[in-house]
């Protein structure tokens, strides 16, 4: 059962990421985009991280990819032309990407990893409370980090109002 | 139950889409979403491990979680950067192909 969640989820991404690449108008790129992202989620829900999943719903699906549509609609780019100065980049970039995963399949393929699961069952997280715990460590180990975070966000807000005033 | 190497492979073929996909297209905002699928390909790497790995230190113990926030966090800032210089080159160029975008190449 939890394997064919696991492989209906896995496929909806993979077919969907295809479909981001391989689709030239830009705003169907960034709904097939959107479909990744939600099944994503899922496999975060099967991965018992249903915080993760919530963020990753709300920031990449509500935030990131708005921002993304938002700016195809007001730029409303021309697509993509098949036929540029680089012709050999595209199969060279398929070329880039399939050694790529060949490599990445091997090392997980023979690398030693743990075949049982970790201690982070869905009782145990009931116990200590998934998001309770996240904050918890947000707060205490994790609290410089997430603080030099805040003034990351506030650089990164500044740059963008300053790159995108009208000069 | 579902073996650790499943989750990888899913990462590895969907970052290696991204990276296709960052690699081939023209579209500046198109590359922005190849990064963005990288990025996510990663989470699912950091998320898998912390699910399948014993932690080190009891009080480390949802530190994949923390750091698939941050990567989380990450994306969203550089997507708002990347998009605003995305702006600003149409605004100057009339042009969002990184083709013609070659003022500093030469």
């Amino acid at each position: 059962m939890e394997l064919a969640i696991f492989y209906l989820f896995a496929s909806i991404a993979i077919v969907a990421a295809l479909g981001m690449v391989v689709l030239r108008n830009a705003v169907h790129s960034a709904l097939s985009l959107a479909v990744v992202f939600v099944a994503l989620a899922a496999l975060y829900v099967l991965l018992n991280a249903p915080f993760i999943a919530a963020a990753q719903v709300m920031i990449y699906a509500g935030a990131i990819l708005i921002l993304f549509v938002f700016v195809i609609m007001l730029l409303s780019p021309r697509v993509d032309q098949g036929a540029g100065a680089l012709k050999w980049q595209r199969p060279l970039a398929a070329l880039c990407g399939l050694v790529f995963a060949v490599e990445l399949a091997i090392v997980a393929a023979s690398a030693l990893l743990p075949t049982e699961r970790g201690p982070f069952t869905p009782e145990r997280l009931a116990e200590i409370g998934d998001v309770q715990a996240v904050g918890a460590l947000l707060f205490t180990d994790f609290l410089l980090p997430f603080e030099i975070t805040s003034l990351l966000l506030l650089v990164a807000m500044v740059g963008v109002i300053v790159l995108a005033k009208k000069r | 139950m579902i073996p650790l190497p499943f989750y990888l492979l899913l990462a590895a073929a969907l970052f290696c889409i991204g990276l296709f996909g960052a690699l081939a297209r023209r579209n500046a905002i198109a590359i922005l979403m190849g990064i963005e699928l990288m990025l996510n390909a990663v989470n699912i790497n950091l998320i898998a491990f912390w699910r399948y790995i014993q932690p080190a230190a009891p009080t480390w113990d949802l530190a994949g979680q923390i750091f698939a926030l941050f990567v989380i966090t990450l994306a969203a800032a550089e997507a708002a950067i990347a998009l605003a210089l995305v702006i600003a080159i149409y605004r100057s160029r009339d042009t969002v192909n990184v083709e013609e975008v070659d003022l500093m190449k030469w």
